[in-house]
């Protein structure tokens, strides 16, 4: 039953196995990862023993007969690069959306990792003009760094304004499993930015088969490596939701028999996820990967396997909030962190920023020991109540998302707030920072 | 002839091995893929079938791929050259790798062949010697190498000839050696071992009775660790693991420090491959590179590879502990390590155990922790490996198998506390739940009496006591109100905080808070625990906060200032005022 048609290419047309994500069949030659064309569906090469090729359908089994035909492609996983990418969005298989064909370099997608001792220490800032990120948390270039947001939150938005503010050459999208209503809010926010020839989008939609998200990452990634290495650009890239993502993992896994680890997830979770996030570089030419993504959380349990692998990768976390003072969303300044901000705030920004920061935000968690003691029935000192009144302040002019301001406007900011609650002593900032900046105005 | 067999089957990096010939446990091979050849270990044999692990990507590899055996397990290259190299977990040479990016099937020599380093002989024509031996030392970078009888050869011998002092390669001959056969074997400056077996050229290894000064005072004072002991970090996410494993590699009073970066963040290593270089060690005056050496298989590099970069940590430890040095082992994580055994032994299809992890965990990690330790040599030296591994628990749950079989295997427990990290209580470890079992040794209580302190334990035990009642204090004004207590409450808690920032608390980024001698630190304990045996009469508990507030704040900046340096004094007199306006008022 096989027959050769061009020179890598053959073509078997007896299955023998069939689950709802497999096949198997016999057939010789086979390459491990191997792509292939199962009665017209794209499939992957998981496992070969002795002549038995076992392929995973990545758009599902249904309706496929015994004698279905079977198309070996002789290659890994692939995309196309050039220029050519830039505005344009494309399918989890890297084929454009509207049609047609992309000229370019053929790259295995989910290619090799870059030798650690050839990388760069990340230095770069990333101006976001979010306050709750600037100031409190701020990213640098090469860094990954996750959303930790419960479904119901903006995080798409806030991630869109942050790409669309961070001055990128390049921004990709790895949409996976997004709503189709999100895929066109994207595409309408880039497109109202008029950055629509700086994006490239890689989009898996809920109408669309779960495994197939699978490639979405890896595609982006590899879209990412093209402009950061060839063009020395600094490439953002977004993915949202990587918790689809990881479910995607779990049910390939389940189908393979795998034995689970904790919360259903597959005992390799913490090095796929790596593999992706770890892709987040600075090259020494200038060129880096940022990698901003989305882990959806069920309510806000950070314990479950995936955000908690996660954080064991990624170089902090940002959270957002909805803070009942002022009714807007904030970045969290107790549960967010970015690990890389020590390289660059009071180096590349002014020499007061750690101080002011940890300032401003010992002072609100003061403000939200003062609230525990209220609700507590405690009774309040003079202090407590000028915490409350700052937290208010401080949320309203600065963390809410809808600040957009440079760095050194939010350091200025941070003081009118200071002098209108506080005494010098009881913010406590280093001394010659109060004669420079405290006593300016 | 090396054993050949043919590739019949594949699941990702597990791949099966047909062969008619002899095969060994754990024995490496090359799978030969399209001119490139592919790293991999035997981990289970059945009949003809054998099964391989392969220490690269799998991809686009084919049944029927050729494979050689190699007759030998996965080794490393001993001898001049290891210092200040950055390697990956198969102890190929990083730097000597071209390209931004690494290559599937590239393997590096892992010393330099062409060096010369200049020998000088330390034993002489006519004596016996026996494994690990020194027969000369070499200078690598600032230390005393020593080039040893190599460790696979199990009789004694006679020294039959000896070079003289000079230059040489590590491949040269510098000694021919007859065993009582009347065989002669050359011996060159370097030599093969395997990284899963124990060197024991050794004589005796005693219980642990010195201790390592870290400089980090809630490890040294609290909870101490001994030269050649074990110790382990577990800790929840952004708890400062690796900041605190980073402040151990920088100020740790050892000869040498092997640090195994595995399964963990690249950006993290790139920290110390910028920094390392340029960083002073305050011992020696020398760059901190200078004593270190990186193992470095990151997150994103295959993961087969990741198990064995800890083997391959702790046999280049104990080769320079041979040496008669003192080496820290630094392991971040052991969790991604457990990980990568469990990734195999799911594709093996073997029966799980708790988490999915294999049934002989425990076991795996204690015999990885019993390789440390404190040794004397057959020529009366010492040398020691002091080891200490991060965890990184799922979920923060220190009830998970990797925790808990570390816990068995090691004798210090530094928890990191996601509670004292959210409120910037750096280093995070909780000195409460922490423990160091050799504080309970008497042979490390002897140590401290001679070396420290005759009242250094009995000032230790006081000052956890203290911080334990100050817990329960806290605890009980956090239930009934700061107004609900009576004011002994207060001051109890209060006198615990004083141990907190003074102690405990310690900036690892302020160039003289970073490192603590012992002599500072006994000095500080004394002055602390003095403060705390005092009695107070207060008549409101806002008069206790602000009181101890000033204290805490004028020892602080004590701390930041150089010991026994005029602003250091200052502060202390200060201090002194403070207590006598109290004691006159």
């Amino acid at each position: 039953m096989e027959k050769e048609t061009k020179a890598f290419q053959r073509i078997y047309t007896k299955l023998f196995q069939l689950t709802k994500a497999t096949v198997s069949l016999k057939a010789q030659g086979i390459g491990n990862e191997e792509l292939a064309i199962v009665d017209g569906r794209l499939a992957q090469v998981v496992k070969i023993m002795d002549d038995i090729v076992t392929l995973q359908v990545f758009a599902g089994t249904e309706g496929i007969a015994t004698n279905a035909e079977v198309i070996f492609s002789g290659k890994a996983p692939s995309l196309k690069v050039s220029d050519d990418l830039a505005g344009r969005f494309f399918n989890s298989y890297g084929l454009p959306m509207e049609g047609g064909e992309i000229m370019g370099e053929e790259r295995e997608i989910g290619g090799p990792s870059v030798n650690p001792v050839r990388r760069k220490q990340p230095s770069e800032l990333i101006a976001t003009g979010i306050a709750g990120i600037d100031l409190n948390n701020t990213l640098v270039t090469g860094q990954k760094i996750p959303f930790f947001a419960d479904p119901d939150q903006p995080f798409n938005q806030v991630m869109a304004m942050v790409a669309l503010r961070a001055k990128a050459d390049k921004i990709i999208l790895g949409g996976v499993g997004l709503t189709n209503d999100d895929y066109l809010f994207f595409r309408q926010v880039f497109d109202n930015a008029g950055a629509l020839d700086r994006i490239v989008g890689f989009i898996n939609t809920t109408e669309d088969p779960p495994v197939e998200r699978l490639l979405i990452p890896d595609m982006a990634l590899t879209a990412a490596e093209y402009f950061a290495v060839k063009k020395n650009e600094k490439v953002l890239v977004l993915l949202t939701d990587l918790t689809l993502y990881a479910d995607a993992l779990s049910i390939v896994s389940n189908r393979m028999d795998q034995i689970p680890s904790k919360d259903s997830m597959p005992g390799s979770l913490y090095s796929d996820l790596a593999r992706l996030y770890e892709k987040a570089v600075q090259f020494p030419d200038g060129g880096s990967i940022t990698i901003i993504a989305v882990t959806t959380l069920s309510s806000g349990d950070i314990t479950h396997a995936i955000p908690d692998n996660t954080g064991y990768i990624t170089e902090g976390q940002l959270f957002l909030r909805k803070d009942s003072d002022i009714g807007k969303v904030i970045v969290d300044p107790f549960r967010s962190l970015s690990r890389l901000k020590q390289l660059v705030i009071g180096k590349k920004t002014r020499e007061d920023h750690p101080q002011v920061m940890n300032a401003a935000i010992r002072l609100y968690a003061d403000a939200a020991n003062a609230k525990t003691k209220l609700e507590n029935g405690f009774d309040l000192s003079d202090y407590d109540e000028r915490t409350l009144d700052f937290a208010k302040a401080y949320s309203e002019k600065l963390l809410a998302i809808d600040v957009n301001i440079e760095i050194d406007t939010m350091l200025e900011t941070a003081y009118d707030l200071f002098r209108e609650y506080f005494s010098v002593a009881e913010v406590g900032l280093k001394n010659e920072f109060v004669e420079k900046y405290w006593n300016k105005k | 002839m090396n054993t050949i067999g043919k590739v019949t089957g594949i699941i990702a990096n597990l791949v099966v091995v047909e062969t008619e010939d002899t095969v060994a446990q754990n024995e490496i091979c090359y799978i030969n893929h399209e001119g490139t050849r592919l790293m991999a270990e035997v981990i289970k044999i059945l009949g003809k079938k054998v099964y391989v692990q392969v220490f690269e990507s799998t991809r686009c590899l084919k049944v029927g791929a050729e494979v050689e055996f190699m007759g030998h397990m996965l080794e490393v290259t001993l001898g001049p050259g290891i210092l200040s190299k950055n390697f990956d977990g198969l102890q190929n040479d990083l730097d000597k790798m071209e390209g931004v990016f690494l290559k599937r099937g590239e393997y590096t020599e892992a010393l330099d062949k062409d060096k010369k380093y200049s020998f000088k002989p330390l034993a002489k024509q006519g004596d016996k010697v026996q494994a690990g031996d020194w027969l000369g030392e070499v200078i690598e970078n600032w230390i005393s190498h020593k080039i040893m009888i190599p460790f696979k050869m199990k009789e004694e011998y006679t020294i039959k000839s000896l070079v003289k002092e000079g230059e040489y390669t590590i491949n040269d001959i510098i000694a021919v050696v007859t065993d009582k056969d009347g065989k002669d074997h050359n011996i060159t400056m370097t030599q093969k071992w395997p990284v899963k077996v124990p060197i024991k050229a050794y004589k005796e290894k005693p219980r642990p009775f010195k201790i390592l000064e870290t400089g980090v005072r809630v490890i040294d004072t609290l909870n101490p660790m001994a030269e050649g002991g074990t110790g382990f970090i577990p800790g929840p996410f952004g708890s400062g693991k690796t900041v605190l494993q980073h402040a151990l590699s920088k100020y740790a009073e050892a000869d040498l420090v092997i640090v195994a970066a595995c399964g963990e963040r690249a950006n993290e290593v790139v920290e110390i491959f910028t920094e390392f270089p340029e960083l002073e060690d305050p011992r020696s005056g020398r760059k901190l590179m200078e004593r270190t050496t990186i193992i470095a298989n990151t997150s994103n590099m295959p993961v087969a590879a990741r198990e064995a970069s800890v083997y391959t940590a702790m046999t280049l430890a104990e080769y320079y502990r041979s040496m008669g040095l003192k080496v820290l082992l630094l392991a971040d994580s052991t969790s991604r390590w457990a990980q990568a055994l469990r990734e195999m032994s799911n594709r093996m299809e073997e029966l799980p155990g708790p988490d999915g992890f294999p049934m002989d965990l425990p076991a795996i990690i204690s015999n990885f922790y019993s390789r440390a330790g404190f040794t004397y040599l057959n020529n009366g030296n010492s040398g020691s490996i002091t080891f200490i591994g991060t965890v990184s628990p799922a979920g923060g749950n220190l009830k998970e198998p990797v925790t808990e079989s570390t816990k068995k295997a090691a004798r210090c427990f530094y928890a990191l506390s996601q509670q004292r990290a959210d409120s910037k209580r750096y280093p995070a470890i909780d000195a409460i739940d922490s423990y160091s079992k050799y504080l309970e040794y008497p042979e490390i209580i002897n140590y401290f009496e001679e070396n420290v302190d005759k009242q250094w334990v009995t000032n230790v035990l006081y000052a956890k006591n203290t911080l334990l009642r100050g817990k329960e204090a806290y605890e009980q004004i956090n239930i009934l109100g700061d107004d609900g207590v009576p004011l002994a409450y207060h001051l109890t808690y209060w006198k615990s905080e004083i141990v907190d920032f003074v102690i405990l608390q310690q900036d690892a980024f302020d160039k003289i808070d970073a490192s603590t001698s012992f002599e500072r630190q006994n000095y500080m304990l004394k002055k602390v625990i003095s403060l705390c045996e005092k009695n107070y009469n207060f008549d409101s508990f806002e008069a206790i906060g602000q009181y101890f507030k000033r204290i805490i704040n004028n020892l602080r900046q004590m701390n930041y200032q150089e010991f026994q340096s005029e602003g250091f004094k200052k502060f202390e007199k200060e201090l002194e005022q403070i207590i006598q306006e109290r004691e006159a008022a």
